[in-house]
């Protein structure tokens, strides 16, 4: 009955707390995300091989846009921020990112009491911001609009945008091809959207739609995946289950496509071919391998960030851009949508973005 | 308690489930109105809305609906928000609520898909995901049992702040499975029904088991009642209370393994809205959100009831937006028939 233990001790406790302390240990070992490799290859910036790309006056770049929800977002802050790092004479002033409309506008009015040479806006919502790009132009800041319209050109000296109505007419034209080429009448065609509530989806759908008609085709079926990889899985799994033969799919977005591919995979379906959207880089890689039902993507690439960078710093220095014969910057600036197949999909590699 | 009708019962077989017995009991001490058969017909207007989805999706959709691979599509999407269901029915049973479930299973499913975690092969991802899951459960439970904080608020911060670790450990970016042994996971069928079928199926079974046959279900049901009474009967309720945490979070972490199969991903943005989702139907299924009253079963019913509505619309081809809407209606219909069963059955 000698008990040789100290006063106090418990077996159980004892365990407990071991096991609680190298559970922490085993998870605190499993937070790191580091591939290891250098990460500052990105090629997604301006080469600057001519003129302009010689150092000019010193010039501060306020930098706001919304704060990243995916793959998409997160490569448009990297790639202006990595852009302006290659610009000896730029200086970064990045704001906050923020989903909410009335943060943006305080942070942008920050950068406005900073006199900064020139911003570059991504707005969350670009009718809620343009007020504040109208007082920025009006206290003599050019504002670079990024993607997501102001309500009025007042409100922008410049504005770079993609084109989500020409995505919507490349993946439905490459569909239209493919189909015609392959002799098919009447094909079931599948469209998988972002958000619906947003004016992009709503573009690229009717793009896809009207171009489509051209064809004498149709879309058979279509659902909004909201934009995550989630929605797009569940979404995907259901419409294969209402379509027991399909004939094209555009996705419109890469980063949900993760999601629309593993449901495919897991249906084991492959009679059709898929068409996505954005231009990620994993998309890319599946293109090139060629094994599965990715057959091409339609670009809207975050580069125009880098470039939307460039445009800002021409536009303080008051250079032009060299190749064109004004010696200014034009006004607006829509990026063509490309299509990506596994023809040219190593010159386009370089831009894809990771998911 | 007023508001049943039926006369008290011969008592010679005791009802299955736990709320059968609560309730029996409760008819034996307190009032002379009520009885045991009451849980049989518990489920019967969840069972009805789910039957009369049935007819409408057989009737519209030209025979994609009743096919046996539609089914079981149906019971592989209903599982992972299922699972996380089933913890949610032990803590609101238990009078508590857990806001936090989504974003728990968000964070898992990022934790344990980490380039670093990857590494270690999908042992340690599972285990890690069940133990980050965990973790966040415990941190929930003691806050709110030792640290008398509400509920609510607790669960709402960790909403918050396990969404926004799950961002940050993940540069916001989705994280793609390498590891083949967890993608396999969706796609094994065992006897032609998917693995994730028998995962939710086994997550049920132990779920009511516990809840129905064991000191700690019986615990659970007496917390949830009164706690006052629970603890002079003996019952440690702040640690009771701790431990549903933790099984919700282990449930999210079961949950974030099972999501990350699915969608060969971790990442910041799944389990979207999983707290609502869950409490509807914990709710539809006939718990008391003031807790001490409910039943498994109806939680998961709930849940089929959901997934089909979603299955229905998308086989018909219609919008999100009127999904939604209808999803609100079925909850409130779901709810009156419940009541009115209730009311009318002998």
């Amino acid at each position: 009955m000698t008990d040789l233990r100290p006063a106090g001790f418990d077996r159980r406790r004892f365990l407990a707390v071991g096991g609680v302390v190298g559970a922490g240990a085993l998870l605190a070992a499993c937070t790191s995300n580091d591939t290891g490799e250098a990460t500052n290859d990105n090629s997604q910036v301006a080469t600057g091989s001519n003129d302009n790309a010689a150092p000019g006056t010193k010039v501060t770049i306020g930098f706001s846009g919304p704060q990243s929800d995916h793959g998409w977002i997160a490569a448009i802050s990297k790639n202006a921020a990595d852009s302006a790092k290659r610009f000896s004479d730029v200086t970064f002033e990045p704001v906050e990112a923020t989903n909410e409309v009335t943060r943006q506008i305080s942070s942008v009015e920050t950068l406005i009491d900073k006199k900064v040479g020139a911003l570059v806006i991504l707005p969350f919502d670009g009718k809620a911001l343009t007020a504040v790009a109208r007082k920025a132009m009006d206290a003599g800041i050019p504002v670079v609009n990024l993607d997501r319209e102001f309500d009025t050109p007042q409100a922008y000296r410049t504005l770079i945008k993609g084109d989500n109505y020409g995505m919507g007419v490349a993946a439905a034209t490459y569909i239209g091809e493919q189909m015609k080429s392959k002799g098919v009448a009447n094909p079931v065609i599948v469209e998988i959207a972002g958000i619906d509530s947003l004016q992009l989806t709503q573009d690229r759908s009717r793009g896809f739609a009207e171009t489509l008609a051209k064809y004498g085709f149709n879309v058979t079926a279509r659902q909004a995946a909201q934009f995550t990889v989630e929605s797009g899985q569940q979404v995907t799994a259901n419409l294969l289950q209402a379509q027991r033969k399909i004939d094209a799919v555009w996705n419109h977005d890469d980063d949900q496509g993760v999601g629309v591919l593993a449901a495919i995979n897991q249906a084991n379906r492959s009679e059709f071919i898929m068409v996505g959207g954005a231009g990620s880089a994993n998309a890319m890689r599946l293109i090139k391998e060629d094994k599965g039902v990715l057959k091409a993507t339609v670009t809207y690439s975050p580069s125009m960030a880098s470039s939307a960078i460039s445009l800002a710093r021409l536009i303080a220095q008051n250079k032009g851009l060299s190749d064109l014969v004004e010696k200014q910057v034009p006004k607006s600036i829509t990026l063509a949508s490309e299509t990506i197949t596994k023809e040219n999909v190593d010159q386009y590699l370089s831009l894809g973005f990771e998911s | 308690m007023t508001d049943r009708t039926e006369a008290p019962a011969a008592v010679e077989v005791p009802p299955a489930d736990e709320q059968g017995r609560v309730e029996q009991a409760a008819s034996a001490t307190a009032s002379p109105r009520l009885g045991g058969r009451l849980s049989e017909v518990r489920n019967l207007g969840l069972v009805g809305v789910l039957v009369i989805l049935a007819i409408v999706g057989v009737a519209t959709t030209d025979g994609a609906f009743l096919t046996r691979s539609n089914l079981l599509n149906i019971l592989v999407s209903a599982s992972i928000i299922g699972v996380v269901t089933v913890g949610m029915t032990f803590v609101i049973i238990g009078g508590g609520i857990d806001l936090s479930v989504g974003a728990l299973v968000a964070l898992s499913s990022v934790w344990a898909t980490t380039l670093a975690t990857q590494d270690y092969g999908p042992v340690v991802m599972v285990l890690c995901a069940l133990l980050v899951g965990m973790g966040a459960g415990l941190v929930n439970g003691v806050l709110i049992a030792y640290g008398r904080l509400v509920a609510f608020i607790v669960t709402l911060a960790m909403l918050v702040s396990a969404r926004g670790l799950a961002q940050s450990l993940s540069d916001r970016r989705t994280q793609l499975v390498t590891v083949d042994a967890i993608n396999d996971i969706a796609t094994t069928e065992v006897l032609g029904i998917p693995l994730l079928v028998y995962l939710f199926a086994a997550v049920i079974a132990v779920g009511w088991v516990v809840l129905n046959r064991t000191t700690f279900g019986r615990r659970t049901f007496a917390v949830g009642g009164n706690p006052e009474a629970a603890r002079l009967a003996g019952i440690d309720v702040r640690r009771h209370t701790a431990l549903l945490y933790v099984v919700s979070g282990l449930c999210c972490g079961i949950a974030a393994v099972m999501i990350m199969a699915r969608t060969t991903t971790g990442s910041s943005t799944h389990g979207d809205l999983y707290e609502l989702d869950a409490i509807a139907a914990v709710i539809i299924g006939g718990t008391l959100l003031t807790g001490g009253r409910g039943t498994l079963i109806g939680s998961i019913l709930g849940v089929l009831v959901f997934t089909t509505i979603t299955n229905l619309f998308v086989l018909n081809n219609l919008p999100t937006e009127v999904q939604n809407i209808a999803k609100g209606l079925i909850i409130v219909a779901a709810v009156l028939l419940q009541r009115r069963s209730r009311a009318s059955s002998p």
